[in-house]
């Protein structure tokens, strides 16, 4: 396991290098500089934009720009963004906690109701359960997500009125924040009615967030247990009499798996991307509407520092996937 | 499965307990903002956003504009006398005023004329301790030219400061009334510098306005409480809290669900329903602002005011008004707003005439003129679609024989490429003004200095530079009137632009609340407002 480790973070240090160089060319890619969007109509003397660029130490060649960087990022620092001038790991920190609760909760609830219904449409294939998910599946993945949160929101919270419309609590809640993670500070709050107001802000994004990995998760839990159905060991577990729940729990699920496990690893990227439109509708403050922002307003800092941070958490969590599957597989882990 | 119903009802409980709060505590006021503040101080940020959540409600100027109006009264000045040449304006300030009491700061002494001399001198001096604190960009200072205006600022005595400028600069009062120029405690700055956190005076603000900021939580949530010492009295509502929400379908249904009082910027889709809600008053003002297209009076044919005045008389601008502004807009004749003092109402317009427009082409000896229109790729208030705009010139232009194409660049390009002077083809932009005075639209867009720079028609011509010129030393605002009302009617027979349109700005607020006023500068200021 250990070497396993040591081989996979010896892929990982220099793909995070990778990522480093890609995000400060990215960025700088995009034409127009942040100077003139900052001056907007009201434009700038070419001297106070030579000025400006100087203070930014934008006007340095970019190889030089780019060692500064990494001398910085070595030591911790991701430098400060050039529009709230505050560091921007700091920026990071804060709204990170608001992205992970929502993901979590999203990959959760995906999780949940994915696999079993996965698991039963491949059981009960060709069934009306059957074509439902699967058409439940492909609506969900085709799904424009700013339409569908618009359409929960007019739904549950205009019509309705069974949810809150947008943020993460009721604003007369007001307690400062201790781990960043809503549902947990509202419990240390010790105010009354808050943990449920965080639950009932949440409710409607975590739906909106997972709706497609909920319908990747259930497309591939599919037709991985159908595969694994029809293998030789399957229908010998059957001859010798086993019932449905071991055959099912015991020899198909673990085996089909490994495929699902993977495509989970990989929706926390989905995530993430999908955190861009969820947080904006529901004015969630996560990373995701920052970054945006960040892109708009060519805030090179911030988007460096967050496509990095976001890589990062992208490849540790890729990480655990592939040693989870020496757990699943034990075949996996002896080739390794 | 019984128990999704009992959740849902629990949580619907929630939801109409926090809807019906909004009710119930009736001095807390909810502004759905559309964004987040950049930082804290307005003198180190242009956007609107920041000032909305800052100097509108934290901080006073010397000088303000009257809620709802672009008139100037008196602020933390309560009177000033500008001298016979125009140079120094000496201010005389309000006494007893006092600055907020924070957790991380209790004043000793009221705001006086350090206080006033700490502000600008942060701007204005290089070598200032504060000049480079928190990045040391105060845009809106450099771009009022107000470094090249000012000579020096003077402390008379403790209640008197004199502003020396290095020429006479009539539109001076209109410019200490804008949000740079707001006043910020210099006990607050040396108690921060002395503790060796001097960037605390930018995040955590103490000002003399009629709110102060209890806690800002990134992206999220601004609260405020109403300051109990504020010098004209305390603001009808206790606390103001602004709810970010960055999408304008989501802060409407936040309005209609009782989760805000107050939102900015609708989506004109929701116009029609917010009109027939029982539950929102949607109130509208023209916007101080003008969208125009641009002709580059430097190449031929454009140097010729003929063709530009056939070109203008080619558009409907009628037609755009309906199609890109959906009716929340009006046909613009003049370079600056009607809201704008001096605005020339008997300017006549050139009327939308394909069959004169191809006369004068002709009459010009022009024939099979080809060139560009330039589409702004962003949205602005003054224009919501220039795309579309630029198609329904394009069409317009094509009917008179004109072939057009229409280009666009991403915003920062957009902005820099449109300067230069020998630019190919018509620049669609705009403009919304800073402080009220004409000199903000027709010097800053239309002067000879700005050529290659804000003057996209690079258009620079005597007769109306001499006008725009003179009305800047000359204080009696009776006779800068008339040279402004002539100066328009000199704009409108050299038609260096053809003037589209001036928006209307809609903001749909709750039948519960009272004493709201429109800012005619795009601000969201809450003292004056209550809530029934």
């Amino acid at each position: 396991m250990i070497s396993l480790l040591l081989k996979k973070l010896g892929v990982l240090i220099p793909t995070f290098f990778g990522v480093t160089l890609v995000a400060f060319i990215f960025i700088r890619l995009l034409p127009g500089d942040p100077v003139m969007l900052m001056a907007g109509e009201r434009g700038m003397s070419e001297e106070r934009h030579a000025e400006m660029m100087q203070v930014f130490g934008y006007d340095r060649p970019l190889y030089e720009q780019y060692l500064s960087y990494l001398g910085d990022l070595v030591q911790g620092d991701l430098g400060n963004s050039i529009i709230t001038k505050r560091p921007v790991l700091e920026e990071f920190m804060t709204l990170f906690p608001a992205t992970v609760e929502l993901s979590l909760c999203a990959i959760i609830l995906a999780i949940l109701l994915g696999l079993p219904a996965g698991v039963i449409a491949a059981t009960r294939r060709g069934s009306a359960f059957d074509h439902t998910v699967m058409t439940g599946a492909l609506t969900g993945y085709s799904m424009p997500i700013f339409w569908w949160g618009l359409l929960l929101i007019i739904l549950f919270s205009g019509i309705l009125g069974w949810t809150p419309v947008s943020g993460r609590i009721s604003l007369f809640y007001y307690f400062e924040p201790v781990t960043g993670f809503m549902l947990i500070d509202s419990l240390l709050s010790g105010e009354k009615g808050a943990f449920l107001s965080a639950v009932s802000h949440l409710i409607l994004p975590s739906i909106v967030l997972a709706t497609i990995p909920l319908a990747v998760i259930a497309r591939q839990t599919r037709s991985a247990m159908l595969e694994v159905l029809g293998e030789d060991y399957v229908r010998t577990a059957r001859a010798k009499g086993l019932g449905p729940g071991r055959v099912i729990g015991l020899h198909t699920l673990r085996n089909a798996m490994i495929p699902v496990i993977t495509v989970i690893g990989l929706q926390v990227g989905v995530l993430f991307a999908g955190a861009i439109l969820t947080e904006t509708i529901f004015s969630w403050p996560g990373i995701g509407k920052w970054m945006v922002d960040s892109i708009f307003r060519r805030d090179y800092p911030s988007v460096q520092g967050g496509l990095l941070m976001i890589a990062a958490v992208v490849m540790i969590v890729n990480l655990i996937v592939d040693l989870l599957y020496g757990l699943i597989n034990p075949q996996i882990r002896h080739t390794d | 499965m019984r128990k999704f119903p009992k959740m849902l009802a629990t949580f619907c409980g929630i939801s109409l307990l926090a809807a019906g709060a909004v009710g119930v505590q009736a001095k807390t006021l909810i502004y759905c903002s559309e964004g987040s503040p950049e930082g804290f101080n307005p003198s180190l940020y242009t956007s609107g956003t920041t000032f909305d959540a800052t100097s509108r409600q934290v901080f006073n100027k010397l000088v303000e504009f009257e809620r709802g109006t672009t008139k100037i009264v008196p602020g933390l000045a309560e009177s000033w006398d500008v001298s016979d040449d125009g140079k120094e304006y000496t201010f005389h300030l309000r006494k007893g005023v006092k600055f907020h009491t924070t957790k991380e700061f209790t004043p000793s002494r009221d705001f006086n004329a350090d206080d006033v001399l700490f502000s600008f001198n942060r701007q204005f001096k290089k070598d200032h301790p504060y000049h480079k604190i928190s990045g040391g960009n105060y845009e809106y200072f450099n771009s009022m030219s107000m470094p090249d205006l000012i000579k020096e600022i003077v402390k008379v005595d403790d209640n008197t400061v004199k502003f020396v400028l290095n020429r006479p600069e009539a539109p001076m009062i209109a410019n200490l009334a804008m949000d740079f120029a707001s006043i910020t405690s210099s006990e607050y700055a040396d108690k921060m510098m002395a503790a060796g956190t001097p960037d605390v005076v930018d995040q955590k603000p103490v000002g003399t306005g009629p709110f102060q900021l209890v806690a800002y939580q990134k992206d999220a949530v601004i609260r405020y409480k109403a300051n109990p010492d504020y010098w004209p009295g305390k603001a009808a509502i206790d606390n103001l809290v602004f709810a970010i929400t960055p999408d304008a379908s989501v802060r409407y249904q936040k309005l209609k669900a009782g989760e805000c009082h107050i939102m900015p910027y609708p989506n004109p889709a929701d116009l029609k329903a917010m009109a027939t809600d029982p539950a929102v008053n949607l109130m509208q003002k023209e916007g101080l602002n003008v969208g125009y297209l641009a002709y580059n009076s430097l190449v031929p044919p454009f140097d010729n005011p003929v063709v530009r005045k056939a070109l203008s008389k080619a558009i409907n601008k009628e037609a755009i008004l309906e199609a890109v502004f959906q009716g929340a807009g009006k046909v613009a004749k003049n370079p600056i707003p009607p809201t704008i003092w001096s605005y020339n109402d008997a300017v006549v317009d050139d009327s939308y005439d394909p069959a004169a427009a191809k006369k004068m082409l002709a009459d010009a000896g022009v024939k099979d003129l080809s060139t560009k229109i330039w589409a702004m790729p962003v949205q602005r208030p003054y224009n919501p679609n220039a795309r579309r705009m630029a198609e329904l010139i394009q069409a317009d232009w094509a009917k008179v024989g004109v072939n057009a194409e229409i280009v666009s660049y991403e915003w920062g390009e957009y902005l820099k490429r449109s300067k230069d002077k020998d630019r190919d083809g018509a620049v669609l932009l705009g403009w919304t003004g800073d402080n009220g005075d004409p000199d903000n639209f027709l010097a800053v867009l239309l002067g000879c200095d700005a050529v290659g720079s804000a003057n996209r028609a690079q258009w620079c011509y005597k007769p109306f530079e001499d006008l725009i010129q003179k009305a800047k030393i000359v204080s009696d605002p009776a006779e800068r009137t008339k040279l402004y009302e002539q100066a328009q009617v000199i704009f409108k027979e050299q038609s260096p632009w053809s003037t589209i349109a001036h928006s209307i700005v809609f903001e749909p607020v709750r039948k519960e609340v009272t004493g709201y006023r429109i800012d005619p500068f795009g601000g969201h200021i809450f003292y004056g407002v209550d809530l029934k």
